[in-house]
């Protein structure tokens, strides 16, 4: 199709300057309300919430970047450089994590590790102990739980990244390394991590704005981070031009760090000649087999079999007390998949798009324009959904209320086109997720050598053709992770949805929150398990594209 | 502005671009709610028919569905008026600004008072005249020009623990160090919290409420998070002995079903209304639930019924008897349980005052570091 349709290299860049443009709009909108001023503001800030708000959040995002980390890392290297019995298995359940929201983890685990749960319930009879009261264990409800239970729901956000890069690049650099005289141990230290740094760094990345942005959880648990702070501005206060400085100037802050990370490595190539193959994984027998299958199921069972399990525990006693589940959880779920995939099909061509106008501008050594394009693009993810959301109503209106002008020339009745539609939610959605289609499409492009553009470009292929006769294939794995991770996310994702939806309009998330909000998450059991069973399906789906992934790289290569 | 370019678009952007539009357009459900239109899935079917016939109202509420549908399923057994209802968490009054005049809400309802002003404050709602509205409900619970209404009354009590020697308690009391560690609360910011601190303030000045907050802070047993309903769960699982919340809590976990984790949790408390201390006051601080007309109504007429409706005896004991609220209707049988609570003495102070020292409180909180 495309190799027929040569389209003209300025049409990529025009494409990607209207998608940053989009995601100005709200950024702007965002901007004019801080200007409206907020007095008192800041001296009330600096003196009594950000010392230790800034605090917290500090100690939050190092004790959950670090943790997802390590976990990520970690859990990477072991299924993709041994092997073992369970192997396979545990590459893809690994992902698990991914289709819990953290709210529902936080929930599920203050049942499980109250005095009243299970968990110290045997404890006691264990110790012979009958009130509560006589054994006191830490509360989850603390700065340390939330590390905690974030970094074991977080960490495939690095595990995803990083076993791409150990799947497609690894193998060549670390069979050099040992023919070199590396010691086997020192492999992992000594190529593996610097080699997989830049998909930590993405990994890392997206799994601390996650946190950052983080609401319900924090809430929960009673973590007073920043993002708190800004709500506490906005709603309890009623002072959004508040609220607004303080998010604005907090992505400010993210996108200084971001960029530092991405100074540190500027002078690191990744790209490959070789034909992309896996590591021969060295297989363990006996015991340390055991072990590895044992430790490799660790993150697995916090992060995912534990909650879900208790979801599935709960759904099956309020069935037996209520009798009932309510029939419009299908129409609900239906919902919720319709619309994910949609946003997911729009958020990934969308990223791709602005991903790929920066390789061409490269290829002209003229890539600013370009990469200016694909930075704003990402930063809807650097802000708290809620925030962004706030920031599309003004946007938003300002096309209905010019549409309305349009509708009454046309002669018709003037109405909301775009406010309170679905479509709106996908803009949404579309904006917050876009930073994780458009790096993942980024950094797969990085990986694949200029050298292939310019002999594509000799045998006599257009730009355009070239993207999908040999980047797109090659692109595939990391298309297909970026599609995963913006499907679990926009199905989870809630602050937008609840603010911007149609009338009569439920997801999961928000049937779930309907009950969750008087505080009878045991009732929205059955839509939280939905939810996970939900976000199990790409995952799935993602598992079985695995088994193709060495397919279409031998194809490709 | 944004359609302009469109236009001149080589065809890449048809591609790449356009499709967007075609694919966001094809999604797009017209956002009057006409439920005759694609009807979503999980939207009933029914109610559609009926809404051709008789009419419908369109309702953005903050209080969450499930207190409110039962509500809403008897006003259209009785009228066959469908409502469509959003239920909007934050962002309520962002939401109708940016909706303008175009906006299709009729009726807004919301559960604290300090968000209902806020929507008085910023002219989403207009002025209605109804003699059923004055008539049902008390001057005070209700705005002079017809801007807002409270439907249900939401008092803010102690939980104790069931053994306690304990049966009357001051606001004040809670900052006694006699609770040294034995205290249970949700976040200081949560506007339940907020609206008895900022009535605190009115009472007693804002010194005093410092001194006061900084002394419970110094008595919190855990930090100050969860909901109201953890108060009753942690005292049963020995965290704490007392703690704050609103009363329906309790009412809901008494009446949940035998052998429900809901039903012991409420089985290890008892409810004891605390009282302002100090001369000319000793009331309990009480919250609304209320409503509105919006201003830009497509159905004000509509919406009137509705809130007509909702302060009739049926609904008035409706709020009492499924969501366990104190009915601002004189008259209204409560709930059983509500009942041995005792009598309700509500606190003299108007509501204005109250959502007058919001941001106050708020501040307050922050800076004794209540959360932290």
């Amino acid at each position: 199709m495309f190799a027929a349709d040569p389209v003209p290299e300025r049409a990529w860049q025009v494409a990607a300057t209207l998608v940053a443009l989009a995601m100005l709009g709200p950024l702007l909108a965002l901007a004019w309300t801080a200007a409206q001023g907020s007095t008192g503001l800041w001296s009330h800030m600096g003196t009594y919430v950000l010392p230790h708000a800034a605090r917290t959040t500090l100690a939050l995002l190092v004790g959950v970047g670090a943790l997802v980390a390590v976990l990520g890392t970690g859990s990477a290297w072991l299924v993709s450089a041994y092997d073992f019995p369970g192997r396979r298995l545990l590459s893809w359940a690994m992902l698990l994590p991914l289709a819990v929201p953290t709210y529902i983890v936080a929930y599920a685990y203050l049942d499980l590790l109250h005095p009243l749960g299970p968990v110290q319930g045997s404890l006691r009879a264990l110790l012979g102990l009958e009130d509560p009261r006589d054994l006191r264990l830490p509360d989850i409800r603390s700065l340390g739980g939330a590390i905690v239970l974030l970094g074991f729901v977080l960490y495939p956000y690095v595990y995803l990244s990083t076993r791409a890069m150990f799947l497609t690049q690894a193998a060549s650099l670390l069979e050099a390394a040992r023919v070199l005289g590396v010691r086997r141990a020192a492999l992992f230290v000594r190529v593996a991590l610097p080699l997989a740094r830049p998909a930590i760094a993405v990994g890392v990345a997206l799994a601390l704005l996650e946190t950052l942005n983080d609401i319900g959880a924090s809430e929960f648990l009673g973590v007073q981070t920043l993002t708190v702070a800004v709500y506490t501005t906005w709603i309890t206060r009623s002072d959004l031009p508040g609220a607004a400085q303080i998010a604005l100037a907090m992505l400010v802050i993210v996108v200084a760090l971001i960029a530092l990370e991405r100074h540190g490595r500027r002078r690191q190539r990744y790209a490959s000649t070789q034909r992309p193959r896996p590591i021969q994984p060295r297989r363990l027998h006996g015991g340390t087999a055991l072990a590895a299958l044992l430790l490799g199921l660790v993150p697995v069972l916090v992060g995912f079999v534990v909650p879900a399990v208790f979801l599935l525990w709960e759904s099956i006693a309020r069935l037996q007390l209520a009798g009932t589940v309510s029939p419009r959880l299908l129409g609900i779920a239906w919902n919720t998949v319709w619309l994910a995939a949609l946003a997911t099909v729009v958020t990934v061509a969308l990223g791709l798009v602005v991903a790929w106008a920066l390789r061409l501008a490269q290829a002209r050594r003229r890539p600013r324009a370009a990469a200016l394009n694909l930075r704003v693009a990402c930063l809807g993810y650097a802000l708290p959904g809620t925030v962004l959301a706030i920031g599309l109503l003004t946007p938003m209106a300002a096309f209905d209320a010019g549409a309305g002008e349009l509708l009454r020339l046309l002669g018709q009745e003037p109405r909301m086109l775009l406010m309170g539609s679905t479509s709106a939610l996908v803009l949404a959605y579309t904006l917050r997720f876009l930073a994780i289609s458009a790096g993942s499409a980024e950094a797969g492009l990085a990986r694949i050598p200029p050298a292939l553009d310019q002999a594509a470009r000799s045998l006599g292929r257009s730009s355009t053709g070239m993207l999908g006769a040999v980047h797109l294939p090659l692109l595939r794995p990391a298309l297909a992770a970026a599609a995963l991770l913006v499907f679990v996310d926009t199905m989870k994702e809630l602050p937008a949805t609840l603010m911007l939806r149609p009338m009569n309009f439920e997801t999961l998330a928000t049937w779930l929150y309907a009950d969750a909000a008087r505080g009878a998450y045991e009732e929205g059991v059955f839509a939280a398990l939905l939810i996970v069973l939900v976000g199990l399906l790409p995952v799935i789906l993602l598992a079985r594209a695995g088994v193709t992934w060495a397919g279409s790289e031998r194809t490709a290569a | 502005m944004r359609q302009s370019p469109w236009a001149a678009a080589p065809r890449t952007l048809q591609l790449s671009a356009v499709a967007l539009i075609a694919l966001l357009l094809a999604a797009c459900q017209p956002s009057s709610p006409a439920p005759t239109a694609t009807a979503a899935p999980g939207q009933s079917a029914a109610g559609a028919a009926a809404a051709a016939d008789a009419g419908e109202l369109n309702l953005y509420t903050t209080r969450e569905p499930g207190l409110v549908q039962p509500l809403l399923d008897a006003f259209t057994a009785e009228t066959g008026l469908v409502v469509n209802t959003v239920f909007v968490r934050d962002g309520l009054p962002e939401r109708l600004r940016a909706e303008g005049e175009r906006s299709p809400a009729d009726v807004l309802m919301t559960v604290d008072a300090g968000n209902l002003l806020d929507l008085v404050a910023g002219g989403h709602t207009r002025a209605i005249q109804s003699s059923v509205l004055d008539a049902a409900i008390p001057a005070q619970l209700r705005g002079e020009d017809g801007h807002w209404y409270a439907l249900s009354l939401r008092d803010r009590v102690l939980y104790a623990d069931k053994s306690l020697d304990l049966d009357s308690f001051t606001y004040e009391d809670l900052a006694d160090p006699q609770w040294k560690g034995r205290v249970c609360m949700r976040s200081g910011q949560h506007p339940y919290n907020i609206s008895l601190f900022a009535a605190m303030i009115a009472h007693h000045g804002v010194a005093a409420t410092e001194t006061w907050l900084r002394g419970v802070k110094a008595n919190l047993a855990r930090a100050a998070a969860g909901g109201d309903r953890e108060v009753a769960r942690d005292i049963l699982g020995g965290i704490c002995d007392i703690g704050i919340a609103n009363a329906y809590y309790a009412g809901r976990m008494k009446n949940a079903p035998e052998g429900s984790e809901q039903r012991a949790w409420g089985d290890a408390i008892k409810v004891i209304r605390p009282v302002f201390s100090g001369a000319g006051t000793g009331g309990t601080h009480v919250n609304i639930s209320g409503a509105a007309v919006a201003r830009h109504a497509p159905n004000a007429d509509n919406a009137v019924r509705l809130l007509e409706y909702l302060v009739s005896d049926q609904a008035q004991s409706l709020y009492a008897r499924a969501n366990y609220e104190y009915p601002v209707k004189a008259g209204v049988a409560l709930d059983p349980v509500v009942e041995s609570f005792g009598p309700l003495n509500i606190d003299p102070l108007p509501l204005t005052r109250v959502v007058e020292n919001r941001r106050q409180a708020s501040e307050l909180v922050d800076r004794v570091g209540f959360d932290n």
